[in-house]
């Protein structure tokens, strides 16, 4: 079949168009379906992010009620940016750090997805700025090792360890107030 | 040309490349890229180009010049100072991105003098720091990474959030924002065909394996490239020791390979090695792709011990500077590609005439 357009190259795209709701059928080349518009020279560019962008819409039956829901979160604005929800889900990527908190309810699907079903992270705290979160982190550690102490019995150790975790909570309360 | 720019874009092959590292007979080398954002400004994918000079204010006035470590002599380079041919130079020797690359206001690049580190600022996320090791070495690369990591931040506030972790422009940097890769030569488990087996199974088990030379899964000249995928929910230590692991296994398997191909088909392999190392040392004209495909024919006969006279790194440095970019850059001029297959073809014979004393 010969490209209707250009009637010289043959036909590589058969794309069907809604017309004043009659179906009408489009067979032309590639140069052609560029030229007229019919595909964006975008789509050649299929990214990652597209591909991403894809996984963001992951509903497929909803019902009446969660359309509802949906448009809701699809006008949710970023107080800080301006990114929609609806935004974010078309270019894939984030407008600034507030988004986060923005768009939290409606994360932990799409981080599943894209990091094999976890939504926390587990992993470096910053230095500087998180010195009351990796105190945290090492009460936690010190709470762990303070219960294997005393299935052990050793309670000497125990002891230490607990005058540990009491330093840092008291240090974790001055640092709050 | 910037005075300051000359020593990067004049040598092809990196300071730091020309140690030797751990199993550098199939690793190229180790990068650990850490994603990091400033919280208070809109991330550059939304950013107005005056929002983000506050950023790149900050990197001159902290870091420029500045010197940490084995890290000597921080270079703020801004991209739109940088010629065409410059900046896919830079591309070429993997310092900058490509999309670094199409930037130009407010965005640059921080390099330090021997070229391992460098902070691409206002790319995809604010900061983008990538350290670079010879050879298989990911435990000291991450723990230089966490080191240097907070040497930055001591002047910047992170966007940081106790349960997501380091906040990234896109979803799939969320968390650890790390991405740990190792650069791998595998001609024999290419030549045997059971790269092409391994890769789903590696996949499965949430790397990522890619050509890093060539358009798509292509791997020119037997190069790939092992990262993680998954920067959500697991720590850096566990995501570099499952690297560590399937490199190894890698390791293992492509030894493995080059024993029986040695042991099966030696005069084959051995012809396959010396026509290849004509090919380099003789044509007058050679594309790209046939380049890749013969050095890592001299590089497996290097390390197989049929070629002894040749160093290990001239697959790397050939690699790189039979690229376009530098081809033109040594050139002083803009060359069409059948001029570049010329002056590729020479530049080869020269390097090699001058491996053989």
């Amino acid at each position: 079949m010969e490209c209707q357009e250009c009637h010289e190259r043959p036909a590589t795209l058969h794309l069907t168009k809604m017309v004043n709701g009659e179906k009408l059928e489009i067979h032309v080349c590639e140069k052609c379906a560029k030229e007229k518009g019919y595909i964006s020279y975008e789509e050649e560019a299929y990214s990652i992010h597209d591909l991403l962008a894809g996984l963001f819409n992951f509903e497929s039956n909803i019902s009446h009620n969660q359309a509802t829901n949906k448009e809701k979160r699809e006008t949710l604005t970023c107080p800080k940016c301006g990114m929609t929800y609806r935004q974010f889900t078309q270019i894939g990527k984030f407008g600034c750090a507030s988004c986060y908190a923005t768009f939290q309810d409606h994360l932990n699907p799409i981080f599943r997805r894209v990091h094999s079903g976890n939504t926390k992270h587990d992993g470096k705290i910053p230095k500087r700025q998180g010195k009351d979160l990796q105190n945290k982190q090492l009460v936690k550690d010190y709470k762990t090792k303070l219960q294997q102490l005393i299935e052990n019995e050793q309670f000497e150790e125990a002891a230490k360890v607990r005058d540990k975790i009491k330093a840092l909570e008291n240090n974790d309360v001055e640092g709050g107030e | 040309m910037i005075m300051s720019l000359q020593p990067f874009i004049n040598e092809a092959i990196s300071p730091w490349l020309k140690e030797e590292g751990p199993n550098n007979d199939i690793v190229l080398s180790t990068r650990i890229r850490l994603a990091r954002n400033f919280d208070k400004f809109p991330f550059p994918i939304i950013a107005d180009k005056e929002e983000l000079s506050p950023i790149v204010q900050l990197i001159q006035d902290e870091y420029h010049h500045q010197s940490f470590d084995s890290y000597q002599d921080l270079e703020y380079i801004s991209m739109e100072e940088l010629q065409p041919i410059e900046k896919r130079v830079l591309v070429e020797k993997h310092l900058i991105s490509p999309n670094l690359a199409e930037k130009s206001i407010n965005s640059g690049v921080l390099i330090s003098k021997n070229e391992q580190v460098s902070v691409m600022v206002n790319e995809e996320d604010h900061i983008r720091m990538q350290l670079y090791f010879p050879g298989l070495q990911l435990e000291k690369a991450l723990e230089q990474a966490f080191t240097f990591d907070d040497w930055l931040e001591e002047k910047i506030d992170y966007a940081f959030d106790e349960h997501r972790g380091y906040l990234t422009s896109c979803p799939t940097n969320v968390g650890t924002g790390m991405r740990a890769s190792v650069m791998m030569h595998l001609p024999a488990l290419t030549l045997t065909q059971k790269m092409n087996k391994m890769i789903p199974a590696i996949n499965q088990l949430g790397l990522v394996v890619r050509g890093i030379y060539g358009e798509g899964s292509e791997a020119l000249g037997n190069i790939f490239q092992i990262s993680n995928q998954v920067t959500l929910g697991r720590s850096e230590v566990d995501i570099i020791e499952d690297l560590q692991s399937v490199v190894k296994k890698l390791i293992e398997q492509e030894e493995f390979a080059r024993q029986l191909l040695v042991e099966q088909s030696e005069l084959r392999l051995e012809d396959r090695v010396f026509r290849s190392y004509g090919t380099l040392k003789y044509s007058r004209i050679i594309e790209s792709k046939e380049t890749a495909r013969c050095l890592s024919d001299l590089r497996l006969g290097i390390d197989v011990g049929y070629i002894d006279h040749l160093s290990k790194t001239i697959l790397n440095e050939l690699m790189i500077l039979t690229q376009p970019g530098f081809l033109q850059q040594y050139a002083k001029e803009t060359l069409s590609a059948k001029e570049r297959d010329i002056r590729r073809a020479s530049i080869i014979r020269e390097r090699l005439k001058l491996e053989n004393g």
